[in-house]
């Protein structure tokens, strides 16, 4: 490999603390890929040449100067637009925010800063982080460097897509369902989910309070944990932030490459392979020579029983959509924003109604009204109300599924990408794309999907399931599973093709 | 036009059941959930961040010292604390209200069930607290261009969110049956006791007039034996005088109503403060879906119980106790501390006796000539623009003799004016009592040689004829001679 824009990030970090590469070479390598192929892929909402370059040079002259530097020092990201950028523009890909310049920066963007990795851009993704294909967003569609005719996930397909393409070398991503690893699946990228409350929400533009989690999408298991690291850990700023040492992911993503998984515990739900809505064939074929290599490895498969899983998208779907009815309120067009109607005919609300009615997409229409609906009078105790009791019955089962064994593994999502607009027609067949990654959520415990191969020339993910403050056990299986092959899943991407072809 | 009853007439036939929810600013140095300075009167919107302008992304933090205040504020009512307690989102749109949901709490307050005892014409009644919940305050909407400043004929709509994010507490009473035709009387007693009490704790300076506090009267009437009647909530109202007439506004308008037949319909109505009316709101409003549920962004608290000891073993002296060891003090009988605390005036009158004025004199100042001023104008006595220190000051100069109390009076008129201290009133409008002796002897010659017939029955041992002679030494010195010295000094002449 030769090209700037295929090494791994940890590979740049380290030929930029030691003087091979300056920064400055490896920043404008990948914002010239972004050049060059962004214009078909369309990963990018938002590109900030300048600002990158600006703390390239900033890194460049401190090695220079023989400063010390940090982990990802000089190395480039991407981050997905649903995270506050001081100075950048915002929007989670809505209308709504078109053209708000953010005060601000959220807690992961300022650890992002003072790591002095260059923000290349804001990506993509489905407007207000809510749906599985990105083509909810309200401003264009991003497509798969894998197959430009399919979607590539989403909510986070611009992340995913632009770590795909090598446009990033890594990227932050969120998820509330599934948003990090269903794209990383699609796109055979590396996407994890840590535990609830580990990584900052303060700054993430609240889709679901209590289920989003802001994580890492990378090429591979070790660059996902090195970003882990840097953005992960307590934020008196977020309530719900866990104050206790992040968990050693660097050290078990190092471990696991050693290929050793004896006596390590998986186990799987009993309950995902009997739904009716169970994986493709192709899909369950790369799954299940996945797991023969982590056997061969030496770990343990166990059958769990899980019985409250089947449930669990239904309470899915009640607890995220009545949080978020509650959570984009404020997008009213009094403070920021857009503001419609506002021409001296209109009183104040009609002017919010209209700016609402102009500013939403259809899908958070749709879930602003089912979540209006699940919270009012008369019917928030057999919605919301039996949601949240579900959810504990769901926590539970992973509770007892952890006395038995160290991780879970699944599928990471029951199909391959699909194309544009099939999924479009009916909420549900798009909701599925969730299937296996909306429990951990609900649960609130850590996740990874890691490449595992192709199903009609797709990608395929492998999910592994930690504990609540496990995530180095999810990120030790999946670099364990990296170790069994010759390369990595995203190092075989096919190049996109550029602009006008 | 509004039918209303006479007053007396409703409280014969119906009973009037009360319901009182107080709103209270703290004075925490901070806001609800960000580190927003609370100071009142800032330039418009220089008090706000991120999180309480409810930007994309911010996250509300919870304020411990609010939240102790407001366990304080439990504990003084009686209250249990909760041992697991949490926010709750109320969501409704509104442009003053950053979110369009309310940060409050719903099925888990802070602190319930605890009570009040209030004494009104010498009997007590207790008052019993159903919860005390702590939330976020709204912004404030400026409207512009209409002749009203209301939103009706407003050209724009200005909105300030510095108040946005204040931490609130909210008490709630049960319904309080059984008070008669004392109902006005006992919610402004049971709203005087809760600010005293809140005042004492020290976290708010509950000022009525800058909104710091705030009620809201529940009120209903019913035929004696028959369930409670239907209820209507008044909001907006916002002195202790206004408490009063808010409560006997509804009783002769709702009776009025049920004696034609009518029904009462549960309803918002606002206080107005010209008129003495409740006018009803948008109805609107009753079908308002709050769509309450558990704040997910903030963490369940729990409040340790050495913790809530803690604080209940620094509680400082309540209202209660305090006007029970200031009437000993003060040696006043029952009935005349009753007055005392009635006239809204313990706080004054101890800042009277503590600036030098005897108990007995800052008592009659304030009850008597003050208090007569202060109705006369449909004012608070607080409300006078008279201080303590004045008033103290003020009876200084009557004990040394340099006023009398018709020259007091005066002096308080231009102290009303604005005309500065007692002492620069009296200097200023010439109303000290004439104290020169020699002037005064003068006086009394000039009284003796005008009316000799009157100082012979003096000389022939009629002290009661004096009377004449003071009363020309009086009309000389135009009242400002102490009429015990000039007849001092008559006697002394002609005897």
């Amino acid at each position: 490999m030769s090209r700037i824009i295929d090494k791994t990030a940890a590979e740049l970090s380290a030929d930029i603390r030691e003087g091979r590469l300056t920064s400055v070479e490896v920043t404008t390598a990948f914002l010239d890929r972004i050049d060059a192929v962004d214009g078909t892929i369309k990963a990018f909402l938002h590109v900030d040449r300048e600002g990158a370059l600006a703390t390239a040079r900033e890194v460049d002259a401190d090695i220079a100067a023989g400063k010390e530097t940090f982990a990802f020092a000089g190395v480039p990201i991407a981050i997905k637009d649903v995270v506050v950028t001081k100075g950048l523009p915002t929007t989670a890909a809505s209308k709504i925010l078109e053209g708000w310049i953010p005060p601000y920066d959220a807690t992961i963007s300022e650890r992002i800063k003072a790591a002095r990795m260059p923000i290349l851009g804001k990506t993509n993704m489905d407007e207000f982080a809510m749906g599985s294909s990105t083509e909810y967003s309200a401003f264009q569609k991003t497509l798969n460097p894998w197959d430009t005719g399919r979607i590539p996930g989403g909510s986070g397909g611009g992340s995913a897509a632009a770590v795909a393409a090598k446009m990033a070398p890594v990227a932050i991503g969120t998820d509330t369902g599934g948003s990090i690893r269903q794209p990383g699946a699609v796109t055979g990228t590396f996407g994890a989910k840590p535990t609830y409350g580990s990584n900052s929400r303060y700054g993430l533009i609240a889709f679901s309070s209590s289920l989003d989690t802001p994580g890492p999408v990378a090429r591979n298991a070790l660059d996902a944990a090195i970003l882990h690291e840097i953005i992960s850990g307590y934020d008196p700023r977020d309530s719900t932030s866990i104050d206790a040492p992040v968990p050693p992911v660097v050290r078990a993503a190092r471990a696991g490459a050693n290929g050793d998984l004896a006596g390590v515990k998986l186990g799987v739900v009993k309950e995902f392979a009997e739904g009716s809505d169970a994986a493709e064939p192709g899909v369950i074929a790369a799954y299940e020579a996945a797991v023969e290599q982590l056997v061969k490895l030496g770990a343990e498969i166990v059958e769990v029983s899980c019985p409250s899983f089947t449930y669990a998208l239904p309470t899915y779907y009640l607890i995220a959509p009545s949080e978020a009815s509650s959570n984009l309120a404020r997008y009213d067009g009094v403070r920021y924003g857009l503001r419609t109607g506002d021409d001296g005919e209109h009183s104040l609300e009609e002017v919010m109604s209209l700016t609402r009615e102009a500013g939403f997409g259809p899908e958070v229409k749709r879930r602003i009204i089912l979540g209006t609906y699940a919270l009012s009078a008369g019917y928030v105790d057999a919605f919301y109300g039996k949601a949240q009791l579900v959810r504990t019955l769901i926590k539970q089962d992973f509770e007892k599924a952890f006395e038995q064994v160290d991780a879970i593994i699944s599928p990471t999502t029951p199909f391959i990408a699909f194309e544009f607009g099939e999924r479009m027609d009916d909420p549900y067949q798009m909701y599925l794309a969730d299937l296996y990654t909306i429990p951990t959520n609900l649960y609130g415990g850590p996740a990874v999907s890691v490449p595992v191969g192709l199903s009609e020339g797709m990608p395929v993910g492998l999910q592994v399931m930690g504990p609540v403050m496990g995530d180095d056990v999810a990120y030790r299986v999946a670099a364990a599973y990296e170790s069994t092959q010759d390369a990595l899943l995203a190092d075989t991407a096919p190049e996109p093709e550029p602009e006008g072809k | 036009m509004t039918k209303l009853n006479d007053y007396d007439k409703a409280v014969e036939t119906y009973e009037p059941v009360l319901g009182l929810e107080t709103h209270i600013e703290l004075d925490t140095n901070t806001k609800m959930f960000c580190g927003c300075s609370t100071v009142f009167g800032a330039e418009p919107n220089t008090q706000v961040c991120p999180v309480c302008l409810a930007l994309p992304g911010a996250l509300p933090v919870a304020n411990r010292a609010a939240v102790e205040a407001t366990i304080k504020i439990g504990l003084a009512l009686n209250c249990h604390i909760a041992e697991w307690t949490r926010f709750a989102r109320k969501n409704y749109f509104y442009p003053d209200m950053p979110k369009n949901f309310q940060t409050s709490q719903y099925e888990e307050p802070l602190c319930e069930e605890g009570y009040v005892d209030v004494v009104v014409e010498g009997r007590e009644y207790r008052v019993e607290i159903e919860r005390v919940h702590l939330e976020e305050d709204t912004g404030k909407t400026l409207h512009v261009g209409g002749a009203t400043g209301r939103i009706h004929g407003a050209t724009e709509s200005l909105v300030d969110y510095n108040r946005a994010g204040i931490p609130l507490v909210e008490i709630v009473t049960k319904p309080v049956p059984g008070t008669g035709a004392l109902a006005p009387e006992v919610a402004r007693a049971y709203t005087a006791e809760l600010r005293d009490i809140v005042r004492s704790l020290g976290v708010s300076d509950v000022r009525m007039e800058q909104g710091s506090l705030r009620c809201d009267v529940n009120l209903s009437l019913n035929l004696p034996g028959d369930g409670w009647g239907t209820r209507t909530e008044t909001k907006n109202v916002n002195s202790l005088r206004s408490v009063e007439r808010a409560v006997r506004y509804e009783v002769r308008r709702q009776s009025a109503l049920l004696d034609a037949g009518e029904r009462i319909f549960q309803e918002t109505r606002h206080f107005q403060e010209t008129t003495g009316e409740t006018r009803a709101g948008r109805s609107k409003e009753e079908a308002t879906d709050y769509r309450y549920f558990p704040e997910p962004d903030l963490a369940v608290m729990e409040p340790s119980r050495a913790w809530v000891e803690e604080l209940r073993a620094g509680l400082p002296e309540l209202p209660r106790k305090r006007r029970e060891r200031l009437q000993a003090s003060w040696s006043l009988g029952d009935k005349e501390m009753q007055s005392v605390v009635n006239a809204d005036a313990v706080d004054l009158i101890e800042s009277t006796v503590a600036a030098g004025a005897t108990p007995s004199g800052a008592v009659k100042w304030w009850l008597g000539e003050l208090s007569r001023r202060a109705n006369e104008n449909g004012d608070e006595l607080g409300a006078l623009q008279i201080t303590p220190a004045q008033v103290a000051q003020l009876q200084g100069m009557v004990d040394d003799g340099r006023l009398n109390d018709k020259l007091a009076r005066q002096v308080i008129d231009g102290v009303l004016a604005g005309e500065g201290d007692p002492a620069d009133v009296a200097a200023k409008r010439g109303l000290e009592v004439v104290s020169d002796t020699g002037a005064l002897e003068a006086a009394v010659e000039e009284a003796i040689s005008a009316n000799p017939a009157v100082a012979d029955k003096i000389r022939g041992g009629t002290h009661a004829a004096a009377g004449v002679l003071i009363g020309a030494v009086m009309k000389a010195t135009k009242g400002q001679a102490d009429a015990g010295t000039v007849r001092q000094i008559i006697l002394d002449k002609l005897s």
